[in-house]
């Protein structure tokens, strides 16, 4: 009489560990040369250089606002890289492409070398989990437990797996024993916290977060750095926080209306003053 | 609501709004409280069912429904009068069967004057609202057990395993969920009014129409945040692999002990609505 969802049980599409690329198909293609537009999928020892591959990325909003003009931009498998800017830049834009919420007007999203598309991009949605900047967007359930299992339940993850991995996702945010606990009563620290296991609990190979240190106190704000460090998934941080970027990131890309006006390592990006004036942002 | 004092950010009077707040549950440890949800749902509205179909003037009835409820309250260690207390709030809504008190015809008990008005008092009519207002009032504390012994997520998790509508299970998990959200912003909002209606002195504090203007600009803007909210939400919903359909986890088993206190419970339940049709006095 339990509605067990077993009637949709797909296995998860790549291994646990998930090392293996994306591609299934992947052939050898000699000549794609880092840097060239790759028709065919790029040879597995490149995929990993090139995990997030973004190409001519052009988004233009219903109402006729051109968001994104031209993003090139890619980011190897473990890097962490912080993206700055002013507000309307296009930042959060640019993250909706990554797991397919946002769909490109030109150009192209790949992740682990799979193009995102309409075909991809449930398979997509499991390798990269996107943390929303409120709490109260992400945690949408009843439950701590309900919401951290919402996304293997939707991935058809069997239930046995699911409480696996709702502890394991728990454990590492550091809210073991949260699970009957209702989203609501969670201070803003825990509540982001959760919302992060809410995406680790997928096993994704890419993080994106939009401002996650927006709000949160000193030691919420310490509690964070510590936990950014210890994740060793691809990451994609945007922030205005630029003492964060300091602490966590060794790479800074800056956007500003809609372009990519600065990508480099992080000392270099905040020692350029003219840079950093020129785009509404300050040294930490 | 320890869990809160924590919190850095605004609490937006959460707590303090007892009145908007779903979360009616006093944890206890007692067997009513480890009653499985789905057959504590059941079993209130077999009881409200059983209680809103006894005739007109069964107080014989009402009161041994009402002992029954002081009886599980008690074992759900809620003390005894605490239901009674609580279904208070419930009262105003038993104004609106009021006029069968001078409108139905029977014996007449007596004349009230007001102006131009004579109003006759019947009896028959005032046992027939005596009946409602004590049902009603009755009903409410069943509800009110329910929600006071049952957390609600496993009230909402109860009417999905029921087999209610996803959909219609959804839409209530997602009011629960918000209505603290919504609450809090809406706290803020009169709260920003607040510190920015001061009165000068010699001065009124603008008229009513002015003052309704506001309140409904406020409105608004609660509404299109929410509307707002509703797209990031469900942008949340898609980034985790949400398709459009629900889907659930299948729960606990029912035990033994479920199965032993809700026959016993359910029998009463239907005991008394036979005695009530059948054997017990009406006056």
């Amino acid at each position: 009489m339990a509605t067990t969802p077993s009637a949709h049980v797909h296995p998860h599409e790549h291994g646990d560990a998930g090392s293996a690329p994306l591609t299934h198909e992947h052939a050898h293609v000699p000549g794609a040369l880092h840097g060239r537009p790759v028709e065919s999928p790029a040879p597995p020892e490149e995929v990993g250089a090139r995990w997030i591959d973004l190409e001519h990325l052009h988004f233009v909003y219903p109402d006729g606002l051109e968001a994104l003009k031209g993003i090139d931009l890619r980011i190897a498998r473990g890097e962490k890289v912080a993206l700055v800017g002013p507000n309307g830049a296009g930042k959060s834009t640019l993250m909706l492409h990554l797991n397919g919420i946002n769909t490109p007007t030109h150009g192209s999203v790949r992740i682990g070398g799979t193009l995102v598309d309409r075909k991809s991009v449930k398979r997509i949605r499991a390798e990269v989990g996107l943390v929303f900047q409120d709490p109260d967007d992400q945690l949408f359930s009843p439950t701590v437990f309900e919401d951290v299992a919402f996304g293997p339940l939707h991935m058809g993850v069997p239930e046995a797996e699911i409480h696996v991995r709702v502890e394991r996702a728990l454990a590492a945010v550091g809210m073991t024993g949260f699970e009957r606990r209702l989203p609501h009563r969670l201070s803003l620290g825990q509540r982001k916290r959760v919302a992060l296991a809410t995406v680790l609990s997928m096993d994704p190979t890419v993080l994106v977060f939009d401002e996650p240190s927006a709000g949160l106190d000193p030691r919420g704000r310490r509690e964070l750095i510590r936990l950014l460090h210890s994740l060793d998934q691809t990451l994609l941080v945007s922030t205005h926080d630029m003492r964060l970027v300091a602490e966590v990131f060794r790479r800074t890309v800056v956007m500003d209306d809609g372009k990519i006006v600065g990508d480099g390592p992080t000392a270099e990006i905040l020692a350029d003053d003219a840079l950093l004036e020129a785009h509404g942002l300050e040294r930490p | 609501m320890c869990s809160c004092s924590g919190a850095s950010w605004p609490a937006g009077g959460r707590t303090r709004r007892p009145d908007l707040n779903l979360d009616r549950y006093l944890a206890r440890d007692s067997i009513v409280h480890r009653l499985d949800a789905r057959l504590k749902f059941l079993l209130t509205v077999g009881f409200i069912l059983a209680i809103s179909l006894l005739p007109i003037g069964s107080f014989l009835a009402l009161a041994i429904a009402w002992l029954f409820l002081v009886a599980l309250s008690t074992a759900a260690r809620l003390g005894p009068l605490r239901l009674a207390r609580s279904a208070f709030f419930a009262l105003p809504f038993v104004l609106a069967a009021l006029p069968l008190v001078f409108t139905r015809p029977g014996d007449p008990l007596g004349t009230i004057v007001i102006g131009p008005l004579a109003l006759t008092i019947s009896g028959q009519g005032l046992r027939e609202f005596a009946t409602i207002a004590l049902k009603s009032w009755l009903s409410v504390q069943a509800a009110l057990l329910l929600s006071f012994t049952t957390p609600f997520p496993d009230l909402v998790e109860a009417l999905r395993r029921l087999r209610v509508p996803r959909l219609l299970v959804a839409i209530i998990g997602f009011m629960y969920r918000y209505l603290a959200v919504l609450t809090g912003e809406a706290g803020r909002l009169n709260r920003a009014r607040q510190s920015r209606s001061a009165v000068v002195e010699g001065r009124g504090g603008g008229s009513v129409l002015w003052r309704a203007k506001v309140v409904g600009g406020m409105v608004g803007s609660l509404f299109l945040r929410s509307y707002e909210r509703s797209e990031r939400v469900y942008a949340a919903m898609q980034a985790r692999g949400f398709d459009g359909e629900f889907r659930s986890m299948g729960g606990r088993a029912l035990t033994a002990t479920d199965w032993t206190a809700f026959v016993v419970v359910a029998t009463a339940i239907v005991a008394l609505a036979v005695a009530g049709q059948l054997l017990l006095p009406r006056s």
